[in-house]
């Protein structure tokens, strides 16, 4: 088969909902497009760990502290699965984060933003994780079969998380005042950054056409964000919480919640390496794989003699 | 009695729920993603022991303070850990020394209490004792890979040990509130403890191709009775947020 037959099948089998499997063929294109999204993905879940990471130290309860630490746990093990995804790609793990250690990968712009207190837990959940789980339900359909379980398996755990982030916001929206102001003050930090996890409007998404063709986007970025407001309006209603917005109002004509532009210009700056703690975490990435070359090659060395050993 | 038991079994908690916190603090800067995974897993189930055996203790006070209470508002100077375990992170090799050090321990110990004629403080022990040998498993493991691994690794190993070793004599120096219970027939008489761990971490040890440091004389002053410098700031962190807020739900 020729390039052009073959393209021609793998739209085909796309178009009719089949599933692509990492020995099938498909367009180099595809393959890099995957790879990025997948390790973009990855990375986001580890990055994703310094954060939250922050103030497992600090959880007032037990309870909150073993959820928490929980919660951060699941996040490695979700990013150690979807590098394995990535590997039935071909890429290689190492290479991967050597990308992200050298600030060539890119990972969620959201956690370029500091947890200053114990409310920004329970707003990451239920922001953070909320916009996440949309993007992934979505994503959970994708064309690329361990892609698409990746996501089926990660979003139930999310689904966990965001319950339990919730909970902390009702508790505390509901606990002293000082409590509700923490909150207030949280949800005003973390709102935007959230609607901008979904990316550029879609006229602006550069990669956005080419990702729905080929079934791993279903559903363009500006949808999935009108989705996300649409939950959540309601929820920060419930618990008497305000989203900093003033053009937020409920549009009977559609049944969606308008709401305000996204500053772009913060949006651009904190991708591109200029938001309030870019370097911080890039930073902590590198000291631990810096600080942990001598325990990955101690390992290497122990494991090659081992197996001479056996060899004998 | 009942003080001294609340006193052991303080202990018990207290020597999980600072180790635990130390192991947390490696989330997110773990030499390997896979060992991220493993410490905060260890450090959940030392965390959740130390939440069972705090909510027994303070039953057995009948105080009205639960677990939280007692891990969130006592001072440095009420808390009955080991030394050992408050010791800060250091480099891997420092973390696994510790946790090795203290996880042959630990297993040999949960599984005499297991005995205990105390009902609830026996089922404890079991679950714990379940949970304590896999972490041994993983401690033991990497102290083998990284002693018979590279120059580095082995000197960085053998270092943490002999930095570490001082703090052992304490493991095996019973309190007053033991010695009470053992007499009142409550707990097992644990005197075989040091030979069993002695005998365990020589046998790793000389596996791992290290060196076992001299042993030192235990110190002159009851065990438990003191904390190193590392305690009060490592409390000061984890109290803080809630003594902020005294009588707030979380």
């Amino acid at each position: 088969m020729d390039e052009t037959a073959q393209i021609e099948n793998f739209e085909r089998r796309i178009a009719a909902g089949e599933s692509i499997e990492p020995k099938d063929w498909m367009p180099e294109r595809f393959r890099k497009q995957l790879t990025r999204m997948i390790s973009q993905h990855a990375h986001s879940e580890i990055v994703g760990m310094l954060p939250e990471g922050a103030w497992i130290t600090r959880a007032p309860t037990l309870r909150r502290k073993i959820t928490l630490l929980a919660k951060v746990q699941d996040e490695g093990g979700h990013g150690l699965y979807l590098y394995c995804a990535a590997e039935t790609l071909g890429a290689d793990r190492s290479e991967l984060i050597d990308q992200l250690l050298a600030g060539k990968a890119k990972y969620s712009s959201i956690f370029n933003y500091p947890t200053l207190s114990w409310a920004d837990i329970g707003v990451i959940g239920w922001f953070v994780d909320g916009a996440a789980i949309v993007n992934q339900t979505m994503l959970a359909k994708a064309s690329y079969g361990p892609y698409s379980r990746a996501m089926i398996r990660i979003c139930k755990e999310e689904n966990f998380h965001k319950k339990q982030g919730f909970e902390i916001v009702a508790t505390l929206a509901a606990g002293t005042p000082a409590q509700h102001a923490m909150v207030q003050d949280a949800v005003n930090r973390w709102w935007w950054p959230s609607l901008m996890m979904f990316g550029p409007h879609d006229a602006d998404s550069p990669n956005s056409a080419e990702l729905k063709r080929w079934g791993i986007k279903r559903r363009s970025n500006d949808e999935l964000r009108q989705r996300f407001v649409d939950m959540t309006v309601p929820q920060a209603q419930a618990v008497n919480l305000t989203l900093p917005d003033p053009e937020l109002r409920y549009n009977a004509a559609t049944d969606q919640w308008h709401f305000g532009e996204i500053n772009w210009e913060e949006f651009h700056r904190v991708i591109n390496g200029d938001g309030p703690c870019n370097k911080e975490r890039l930073q902590a990435r590198r000291d631990a794989h810096e600080n942990g070359r001598w325990v990955r090659e101690a390992a290497e060395a122990y494991a090659a003699k081992q197996q001479r050993m056996q060899a004998a | 009695m009942n003080a001294d038991l609340f006193n052991f079994v303080a202990g018990l908690a207290d020597d999980r729920l600072v180790l635990g916190h130390r192991l947390s603090e490696w989330c997110g800067h773990a030499p390997i993603l896979e060992e991220d995974i493993a410490l905060a897993n260890i450090a959940l189930d030392l965390i959740g022991q130390a939440q069972n055996f705090l909510k027994l203790a303070g039953d057995i006070e009948g105080a009205g303070r639960n677990e939280d209470q007692l891990a969130y508002f006592r001072d440095p100077a009420q808390f009955l850990n080991l030394q050992l375990v408050e010791q800060p992170n250091g480099d891997f090799a420092f973390t696994i020394a510790r946790q090795a050090i203290f996880d042959c321990w630990s297993v040999y110990l949960l599984e005499a209490l297991s005995s205990s004629s105390h009902q609830e403080l026996a089922a404890l022990c079991v679950r714990a004792a379940k949970e304590d040998r896999y972490h041994w498993k993983h401690s033991s493991t990497w102290v083998q890979r990284l002693g018979d691994g590279t120059a580095e690794s082995h000197q960085r190993m053998q270092s943490a040990f002999d930095a570490l070793w001082s703090f052992t004599p304490e493991l095996f120096q019973a309190t007053a509130a033991q010695q009470k219970l053992v007499a009142a027939g409550l707990i097992p008489n644990l005197s075989s403890l040091e030979s069993q761990w002695r005998k365990a971490m020589n046998e790793l040890l000389e596996m791992a191709t290290l060196k076992v440091p001299t042993v030192g004389a235990a110190a002159g002053r009851p065990a438990r009775s003191q904390h190193t410098a590392h305690l009060a700031p490592m409390l000061s962190e984890m109290q803080g947020l809630a003594r902020a807020f005294p009588g707030a739900a979380w």
